[in-house]
């Protein structure tokens, strides 16, 4: 809007604002604005007005009334006595839970799908190519649902493990996999001090600390490859900073295994993975992996064959010439449409209720919503949070693009 | 942030085109056709059959109510909903009212403003196990999973049980009674809980009902009956009475057979009136004078309805119970015509 004040004054005048090349499209922007203005205030003036003829009113005071309702898999403390906020809370944790999840199995699966497109070995490129047109032209509400199915009906139900000649059985007396979902050992520490979230909190710490160390001990490796020409070999350090002290603080917290049992009509302890969150997470990551493999492919192919030559011409085997030239300037493609992927698969998880998992819009959007009867509450709601969330992932994979981007200099 | 004011404006601009029109009685007799909510297919309460003929007994209350308004059993358009999307479609107008075993609870009619205008079936809370689990009372279901179809009073009282016995169990939400029985019978839920009428016609659907047992406790009280949008008492009063009419002319032995005979003039003044060969009772509602005998022609009186959809010898096999007239010690009871 500068311009408008830098020319003189005396030399403005008003018919300039349409005649003069220099201002009319901010004029035409500026009407076009006032126009959007006004149609916005009149779309909400009529929602106040019509609710407040129908004798509703926009609150939110619902949301610290008590839900009244469970919730099966709940990330943080929450019980039916817990308010709708809280509900809600639990929805985006478990909605996050798929997101993050599915994200990073999409990603594994594509970037390997999309590399092996382009095999020289027929057969391989063939499956690659009937499993990517496969998934991708299919709706994933029917892949959630074909999944869902599939595992209900092929995997035995709790009641089959039992009896004195069960129909099916435990693998090694610790891991159960039945169609209501997976049960694994739960670890948990048996030393008092460590007891709680302690435990875990000096896990984590040793993780990071381990991490930081064997970055330490690379760069040492690097400079004095640099300095003599000859790399010193490292890799058993690396292990002993990875898991020396973490082998020693877990023997030293007690770690102990909670083993799944066959009590009443299900398992109980161990952790448990719901039918529900592995079909969602499975369907999501191989549906969005079919898009994902055709942006890796075409970022491969948009790396001009002349890099792949040269790197053979200096002695490169093709794995080496994969990763370390063609894949870190294909990513430069890849990565914008990569981002739109992850904001899809973080929207399709909304479709999670087809299979009875509680995410947000399973809880905000479905049971609190029909409860209170709070409909536009709730949905605009659901939307603040849903973009919220996507331009949050937006934010971080730009960041992430301006790291690998080409620097113009 | 615009988008979603946008979006938000839109809901409720179709959400007030409902609310502004107040006479509906005026709508339906233009429209020469009544929109009438049901569920989404329940056997013996509302499904489509073999012909995709709806049919069933919360059906038969729109055909009534359609066949008091115009004249014509059939001038209605059924329109399916989930147990989610039900009152957003009565309350933007979509349907001119809902027969579809909703619950009457305090909220609902308060808060949510609508008008419920009687109860057609006194229901409870019930659950539903396979046999071969050996269960025989709510109480031994610790740490059960259970199908629960969401968006209902269900969850709500089934949280409320399962803590007052200090029980645990693991809810799988589900949003309709069609997706529900795969899980339920595949043994991914231990156990189903729903209205137990809804239960009963659920287990008439499968394929080896006896191999089902619905448990002895009733957790809720249940009262189902057909509703309208609040404010228009005209149009309530129209459905409230031809609901009325359906129950008092099973009281008065008006029945489909003895209708024609009936309706031309009897010693019982009660029935002449409710028939209009006496008063004027149809043009107060608005509506000619032999609305109630159209409204009982169209499928019988309410006893007939009962045993045709959902009775004893239907595949659903429900017992009058609750539901029988209060002279045979059961809750229906309609007030005078007069």
């Amino acid at each position: 809007m500068s311009t408008l004040s830098d020319p003189p004054a005396e030399s403005f005048r008003l018919s300039q604002l349409i005649n003069d090349k220099r201002y009319r499209s901010i004029t035409f922007q500026f009407i076009a604005l006032l126009g959007l203005i006004v149609v916005m205030a009149y779309l909400g003036w009529n929602l106040v007005q019509n609710l407040a003829a129908a004798g509703l009113n926009l609150s939110y005071g619902f949301l610290g009334e008590p839900a009244g309702y469970d919730i099966n898999q709940t990330l943080i403390e929450y019980t039916s006595q817990s308010s709708h906020l809280r509900a809600a809370v639990v929805g985006v944790l478990n909605t996050l839970l798929v997101a993050v999840v599915g994200c990073f199995l999409a990603t594994v699966i594509g970037v390997v799908v999309g590399v092996l497109r382009l095999s020289k070995n027929w057969l391989v490129r063939k499956l690659m190519a009937v499993y990517v047109e496969i998934f991708r032209n299919v709706p994933v509400l029917i892949w959630i649902l074909i999944i869902m199915a599939v595992f209900v009906a092929v995997l035995p139900q709790p009641r089959d493990f039992r009896g004195d000649n069960p129909e099916a059985s435990m693998l090694w007396e610790a891991f159960a996999f039945t169609g209501r979902g997976f049960y694994s050992p739960r670890p948990f520490f048996t030393a008092e001090w460590a007891a709680g979230g302690t435990g875990w909190l000096i896990v984590i710490a040793l993780l990071v600390a381990g991490f930081f160390g064997a970055r330490a001990l690379a760069n040492w490796a690097t400079k004095t490859q640099e300095a003599t020409g000859v790399r010193p070999t490292t890799w058993y350090y690396t292990l002993a900073i990875w898991f020396g002290p973490l082998i020693i603080a877990l023997i030293a917290m007690g770690l102990s295994w909670e083993m799944p049992e066959l009590k009443g009509f299900n398992f109980r302890g161990g952790i448990f993975m719901r039918n529900s969150l592995i079909a969602l997470t499975f369907a999501l990551a191989i549906y969005t992996a079919a898009f994902i493999a055709e942006n890796v492919r075409a970022g491969i192919l948009a790396v001009s064959k002349g890099q792949t030559e040269a790197a053979a011409s200096l002695g490169l085997r093709p794995n080496r010439i994969m990763n370390l030239v063609v894949l870190p300037q294909a990513l430069r493609v890849i990565i914008p449409p990569l981002i739109s992927q992850y904001l899809n698969l973080t929207k399709n998880s909304s479709l999670a209720i087809a299979v009875g998992y509680m995410d947000l819009t399973g809880t905000l959007g479905g049971i609190t919503l029909n409860q209170t009867g709070r409909a536009i509450e709730c949905v605009l709601l659901l939307m603040l949070f849903y973009l919220t969330i996507s331009l949050g992932i937006s934010a971080i994979m730009n960041v992430y693009n301006n790291a690998v981007k080409l620097k113009e200099r | 942030m615009n988008k979603s004011v946008f979006l938000g404006a839109l809901t409720v601009a179709g959400l007030a085109a409902g609310a502004a029109a107040a006479g509906t009685l005026d709508d339906v007799k233009a429209r020469g056709k009544l929109n009438c909510g049901v569920v989404t297919g329940l056997v013996g309460f509302g499904a489509p059959d073999a012909n995709g003929e709806w049919q069933g007994f919360d059906v038969a209350v729109c055909r009534a109510v359609a066949a008091a308004v115009l004249g014509d059993p059939t001038a209605v358009e059924f329109v399916p909903t989930t147990a989610k999307t039900r009152f957003t479609a009565l309350a933007s107008g979509e349907i001119d009212m809902l027969a579809r075993n909703t619950t009457w609870t305090f909220s609902r009619d308060v808060d949510l403003k609508f008008e419920f205008v009687g109860i057609n079936y006194y229901d409870g809370q019930g659950f539903m196990v396979p046999k071969e689990l050996g269960v025989s009372s709510a109480k031994e279901l610790d740490g059960a999973t259970i199908c629960i179809q969401t968006g209902t009073t269900t969850e709500l009282n089934l949280a409320d049980f399962f803590r007052k016995n200090n029980i645990s169990y693991e809810p799988v939400p589900i949003e309709t009674n069609a997706e529900a029985q795969p899980l339920y019978l595949e043994g991914a839920c231990d156990v189903y809980t729903t209205d137990a009428s809804g239960l009963a016609a659920t287990r008439a659907a499968f394929e080896n009902p006896g191999d089902h047992v619905v448990l002895p406790e009733i957790i809720s009280k249940e009262p189902l009956g057909p509703l309208v949008r609040h404010g228009d008492n005209d149009w309530g009063d129209v459905v409230r009475w031809t609901l009325n009419a359906l129950i008092a002319a099973e009281e008065y032995g008006v029945t489909s057979a003895n209708l024609e005979e009936m309706s031309a003039g009897t010693d019982n003044p009660e029935i002449n009136r409710l028939l209009g060969s006496e008063g004027t009772l149809g043009e107060m509602l608005g509506l000619s004078a032999d609305w109630a005998k159209q409204a009982i022609a169209a499928g019988g009186n309410y006893g007939e309805l009962f045993e045709k959809t959902i009775g004893e010898n239907t595949p659903v096999g429900l017992a009058r119970g609750l539901n029988a007239q209060w002279t045979d010690g059961g809750l229906l009871y309609a007030p005078p015509f007069r």
